[in-house]
């Protein structure tokens, strides 16, 4: 009886993985594609369609802008985000509660919806698209996350390390940058990582809010214009390569950190 | 959090940029699409036509029941399969390989949106490899219409929100503490009993958690049914882009928006009691 | 193997168990008396939580075995033991109200509806929270908590029931009550009861039967009265309430009596041992006086290094002249002048002193 259930239990999981594989694998797969069609039969290994990506001007300068705008926008979130964080715990403010669920209510709105709002704003004051109006956007998805990671971080156990150095004689700005910030690190630290990620692979934002310039997501959607291509295969499993050497890097780091 | 009085100013100064963003890059956005959403297009005169329009037009109506069809159906798969996975991971698989083995789960999601959609359109293409692998083994004699339809739609969602599901799942599995297994054991409950009595209500709240973010993140996703479902049938979120895109009808689509948030507000209405009340 | 009746309740045959290299316990056997409170009492690190856990059906020992009512159940799940568990943290299941979580050990053992909300009912009554059977388990304070727990677990009637440091979350004044209430409990139902703690003074107020535990082993068992005025080891002698110690070797024997050069001079008592050994002298504080008094003998000079002022005592700190190595601790009436820097001479009677292997 246990061995029929171990086989049961073996053959969901591996189910469940292969699900959750077999596009990624298909896409990584026909990236290597030497024809001009991504699909079956796989006609051996090339790198031609690497080549054509990392050739092309549009896709270059895409990926630098989504880059620009992740970095400057998580920038903005995590600083806004903080400041708030650090108000809203340390003081007493009137209505707190409704001024934190102000900042964290776009959490719950569709970013379709965000991006019309301030596609309907701009186009009613004369602002054109642009990067930073994506920029802009992004900050507005990001920073009630980054509000509710650093302020949930800023409990009593931080209120007494605060105090602790306040009765030693710091200044407020020294009780912030040396004591605050150290502590609250991670908490920062995770928040600039996760408005970077859904920054950098946000799509219906960047779409309504950019013309010329635009961002990878964008730009890889135009690609999908042309129907099923092996460049857009490329630029996939690129990002995708990315992310995970990146991520990589990031264990490195941190398990480094833990060591010490 | 306590409270300390160095100088009034200084706490509105904290908090005022993230308010002031919010305020105009958020509220007034949403002010301003709710005000155009009375209006005509190119008219000033205050109206509900725009909504009149959603009501006695059938294909807009259809979209929004396709798009609640559709989310319900995503929801309640994903749960059904997320559940049992995470249980695996969070009973079955040991601890020290635990971390490795969710890594592992959420590694394919690291490419772009946009991009695992086109990779879901690739293997449910006419000659993908699903289609390939169905006639050449000769489970099907043609290739099937796969890829364009409402059952792609589903299959690009349930393979995100099974991811989703799972780590929120997982999470609320480990956080459960192990003593009420031990004293449900004690008491005489067998590990079927001790699951159905004690595991699943537990862990429910968690579920509803998952399953109201999976609603709301899936009835406002425009990639997913754009790149899978084709254009047979439309989502509301493809019905407000091409208001948006197309036709230009900036009112209209602001009115289904606005038709789309109360959607998602009744949602959370109705899932609240949930939300709110966390294990004591 | 059928059930017994007579002989032991629980018979824990030479059970040994280690967590991958650390050795938890160490050939402990141990024999409970139906009927009988039993405690188990150790610092952390003893073995106390892990023997129970055996006992539960939690740990499977890696060597020995444990018999209950004359069965081997060693190998026996938790589900299937006539024993039940008050957990440390209750374990008091959130979703189910309190009259639920009573009645669901009965649930499990197919007890129909309305019989398990009369026994459940009859079990809340009897731990005093008769009005509580609606409410939520968050509603509760600790110590309800903990007796829905009580009730929830002596509601299935166990064989033994058993507590893991049930009382370690109340306050004192809680905790007094609670262990007043516990003892009565135990008498009014019968069952065996063996209770896990690390504060000796509940485990004298509670034990027909005191278990010391240490490293994984048993270092003395008895009534409490007798592991206390007659300790059997050193850790014994002071872990259960303070000693002080004296160190010394045996020098000759006369009749009935063994003469011992301790730290602070030479001392007579009654008992046996062989000349030459190391030896200690373990005397209780209550038992150590600033003057003599019957049979009483000098200890020597001192001068009282600390004093402390415990209410309905003081406790008194004095650093011997003769060995300064010697700290004697002594409990002195609370209206005892004495104070730091006196000198003072001790005196204690050779019948209180519990002689000590080394």
């Amino acid at each position: 009886m246990r061995i029929a259930a171990r086989i049961l239990v073996s053959a969901y999981a591996l189910a469940i993985y292969g699900f959750i594989f077999l596009p990624v694998v298909v896409l990584v797969l026909f990236s290597l594609q030497a024809t001009s069609f991504p699909i079956p039969p796989f006609t051996g290994p090339s790198l031609r369609w690497y080549q054509a990506v990392l050739a092309d001007q549009r896709l270059t300068s895409a990926l630098f802008n989504s880059v620009l705008v992740a970095l400057l926008s998580s920038l903005v979130a995590v600083a806004l985000g903080f400041l708030a964080a650090w108000g809203f715990a340390r003081y007493h403010l009137p209505r707190s509660w409704l001024l934190r669920g102000l900042i964290t209510l776009p959490l719950t709105v569709s970013y379709l919806i965000i991006g019309m709002g301030i596609l309907i704003l701009f186009n009613a004051i004369g602002v054109p698209k642009s990067l930073i109006a994506a920029g802009i956007g992004h900050v507005v998805i990001n920073l009630p996350l980054c509000f509710a990671i650093i302020y949930s971080q800023m409990g009593e156990h931080q209120v007494n390390i605060e105090r602790a150095a306040r009765d030693l004689g710091a200044s407020e700005w020294k009780v912030l940058f040396l004591v605050s910030v150290p502590v609250l690190w991670p908490a920062i630290f995770a928040s600039f990582f996760l408005s970077m990620t859904f920054s950098w692979d946000e799509f219906v934002i960047a779409f309504l809010l950019t013309r010329f310039d635009t961002t990878l997501p964008v730009e890889i959607w135009n690609m999908l214009r042309s129907g099923l291509n092996p460049r857009t295969n490329a630029v996939g499993s690129l990002v995708f390569g990315v992310s995970i050497v990146l991520a990589l890097l990031l264990e490195l780091v941190f398990l480094r950190r833990n060591r010490q | 959090m306590n409270a300390t009085t160095p100088g009034r100013l200084l706490p509105w100064a904290l908090v005022t940029p993230a308010l002031l963003w919010t305020l105009v890059f958020f509220v007034l956005p949403f002010i301003a699409m709710a005000m155009l959403s009375l209006l005509e297009p190119g008219g000033e005169a205050a109206t509900l036509e725009n909504y009149r329009q959603f009501f006695y037009n059938p294909s807009y109506w259809r979209a929004l029941v396709n798009s609640l069809e559709v989310t319900l159906t995503v929801t309640v798969i994903s749960v059904l399969l997320a559940y049992p996975f995470a249980w695996i991971l969070a009973e079955i698989v040991p601890p020290r390989l635990q971390r490795l083995a969710l890594v592992l789960a959420v590694l394919p999601f690291w490419t772009s949106y946009v991009v695992r959609s086109y990779s879901w359109l690739l293997v449910l293409a006419q000659n993908g490899v699903v289609n390939e692998a169905l006639t050449g083994s000769g489970l099907a004699d043609a290739p099937l219409q796969l890829a364009n339809t409402r059952t792609a739609t589903v299959i690009g969602f349930v393979h995100f929100f099974v991811m989703l599901l799972t780590l929120t799942i997982f999470a609320n599995l480990k956080q459960l503490s192990p003593s009420y297994r031990r004293a449900a054991a004690d008491l005489g409950a067998g590990p079927v009993r001790t699951f159905w009595h004690v595991i699943l209500p537990l862990t429910l709240p968690g579920i509803m958690v998952g399953a109201f973010l999976t609603f709301v993140l899936a009835i406002g996703d425009y990639i997913t049914p754009q790149i899978l479902g084709g254009n047979n049938e439309l989502l509301m979120p493809q019905l407000i882009m091409m208001q948006i895109g197309r036709r230009g009808d900036f009112p209209l689509a602001s009115a289904l928006a606005i038709i789309l948030m109360a959607v998602v507000t009744i949602a959370y209405l109705f899932c609240a009691r949930w939300l709110k009340i966390e294990r004591a | 193997m059928t059930g017994s009746l007579t002989g032991p309740l629980v018979e824990i045959r030479k059970v040994s168990h280690s967590f991958g290299r650390y050795k938890a316990l160490d050939e402990v056997s141990l024999n409970v008396e139906p009927g009988s409170y039993t405690v188990l009492l150790g610092p952390s690190g003893s073995g106390k939580t892990t023997l129970l856990s055996t006992l539960g059906g939690f740990v499977h020992p890696t060597e020995g075995s444990v018999f209950i009512r004359g069965n081997d159940c060693t190998a026996v799940p938790p589900a299937r033991r006539p024993t039940a568990t008050v957990f440390q943290d209750y374990a008091l299941f959130p979703h189910y109200s309190v009259g639920n979580n009573v009645g669901f050990g009965l649930r499990m053992r197919g007890v129909p509806r309305t019989k398990r909300i009369g026994r459940a009912r009859d079990a809340l009554a009897m731990v005093g929270l008769a009005d509580a059977f609606n409410k939520m388990p968050h509603q509760l304070s600790g110590g309800q908590r903990q007796r829905v727990a009580l009730a929830r677990a002596l509601v299935v009637e166990p064989a033994v029931l058993l507590l893991d440091e049930p009382l370690g979350a109340l306050d004192l004044k809680l905790r007094r009550q609670m262990q007043d209430e516990l003892k009565a409990l135990q008498k009014r139902v019968g069952t065996a009861f063996i209770h896990v703690t690390h504060d000796q003074e509940e485990a004298m107020a509670l034990a027909d039967h005191c278990v010391v535990m240490n490293h994984g082993r048993i270092e003395d068992q008895g009534p409490p009265e007798r592991v206390y005025s007659r300790p059997a080891s050193r850790f014994s002698a002071t872990f259960m309430g303070e000693s002080t110690l004296l160190s010394g070797k045996v020098q000759n024997l006369g009749m009935d009596e063994i003469s011992i050069e301790t730290q602070v001079g030479p001392v007579s008592v009654e008992a046996a041992g062989e000349p030459g050994f190391d030896v200690s002298l373990a005397i209780r504080p209550e038992h150590i006086m600033l003057e003599p008094h019957g049979a009483s003998v000098s200890l020597g000079e001192a001068k009282v290094t600390d004093v402390v002022f415990q209410g309905s005592f003081k406790r008194v700190s004095a650093v011997s002249i003769k060995n300064p190595e010697v700290t004697f601790i002594a409990k002195v009436r609370s209206n005892q002048p004495v104070g730091v820097g006196d000198l003072v001479e001790l005196h204690a009677a050779p019948t209180d002193m519990v002689l000590l292997s080394h």
